[in-house]
């Protein structure tokens, strides 16, 4: 498999299409193709979690992670979205890049129960942080992601809930690793946004479950 | 949707037991066969965590009768036809179009474009 320089990477990201009318409610914005390049640039030279494996991508909207895992080697993907609009759009990128090894599925992540128990190699996602009425849910999308995947999850957070996931994750027997903190810089794609962007800093941390959940 | 999501995916009506809602039946209108680069190593890997019934039966539920075996063979690793064949139900065959159906609720979902909906309303 040609080995792709994480520039390569990064600008064939760019030419993914993204959400056409962001929705508010479900916090909808495209991870940009630099840190989505980075992050799985990492989770491939430096953990292997990628080439050959079996990935599940949770809110993945538009599939800018899911089509870049496929780039960088993975077996197979799934990305699981609420929103039909974004998955339409996920297909035709697929289509695009004419990548064949990638799948999807609508379904609400809150109300998945733990029936794809072990079912993934490796979790890869950029959750909703909760922001929206919707306090909790990067909880509830990362209990689920460490259901759902074999060998590790790898996922973003707000730093500023770095202390309360390490709790979580110590009680779920689960061991965290703050792999790099980021700065997001998320475009002022919503109308109320007063500045051009907002800053806010972000943890990537690499999940990995010493024992099976309960 | 492929075979290989369709061994993973289950119904997630509430009130089923356990492991219940699984394997979803699959009732398909539209069925694209597409080439898929053949990974023999990623293949190998996959078979023993495949739940192989589910697999043999949804192929030939859809009228790809996969010549399967009813288990793999101890020697699988090796034998390049049999992951080839593998290979071929688990990625090549796609329902595009089509519904799964809860085996334990009767709840059935549609796939639209490829794409499973497992949507519950909010009353469920």
């Amino acid at each position: 498999m040609k080995k792709l320089k994480l520039k390569e990477l990064e600008s064939c990201l760019q030419q993914v299409d993204t959400f056409e009318n962001p929705k508010l409610l479900l916090e909808q914005y495209p991870t940009r193709p630099h840190i989505a390049g980075c992050m799985l640039y990492t989770i491939h030279n430096t953990f292997d979690d990628i080439e050959n494996k079996t990935i599940a991508d949770l809110g993945c909207g538009c599939g800018m992670l899911s089509i870049g895992s496929a780039m960088l080697g993975a077996g197979f993907c799934v990305g699981f979205d609420i929103d039909a609009d974004a998955l339409e759009i996920f297909n035709s990128n697929i289509e695009d890049f004419e990548l064949t090894n990638i799948n999807m599925v609508q379904c609400d992540i809150c109300s998945l129960s733990d029936s794809m128990s072990d079912a993934f190699d490796t979790v890869i996602m950029n959750p909703p942080f909760g922001t929206k009425h919707n306090k909790g849910i990067d909880m509830i999308f990362l209990k689920t992601a460490l259901q759902m995947a074999k060998t590790a999850v790898y996922s973003l957070h707000k730093t500023s809930t770095r202390q309360h996931i390490q709790k979580k994750a110590d009680e779920w027997e689960v061991k965290m690793e703050v792999i790099a903190e980021l700065r997001f810089d998320l475009p002022a794609s919503y109308k109320f946004h007063k500045k051009k962007s907002v800053d806010i800093e972000v943890d990537f941390i690499r999940f990995s479950p010493k024992k099976l959940l309960n | 949707m492929k075979l290989l999501t369709h061994n993973l995916l289950s119904s997630h009506v509430p009130g089923l037991r356990p492991g219940g809602g699984f394997p979803l039946k699959i009732e398909a209108a539209e069925v694209r066969v597409r080439p898929v680069p053949f990974n023999a190593a990623f293949v190998s890997r996959l078979v023993p965590r495949l739940r192989w019934d589910v697999l043999r039966e949804a192929a030939e539920s859809l009228g790809h009768p996969s010549e399967l075996p009813p288990e793999p063979a101890p020697d699988y690793e090796g034998d390049e036809e049999f992951l080839r064949r593998v290979h071929h139900v688990l990625l090549e065959v796609e329902v595009l179009e089509g519904v799964l159906q809860c085996p334990d609720s009767g709840r059935r979902f549609p796939i639209s474009k490829g794409i499973p909906n497992m949507l519950l309303s909010e009353d469920e």
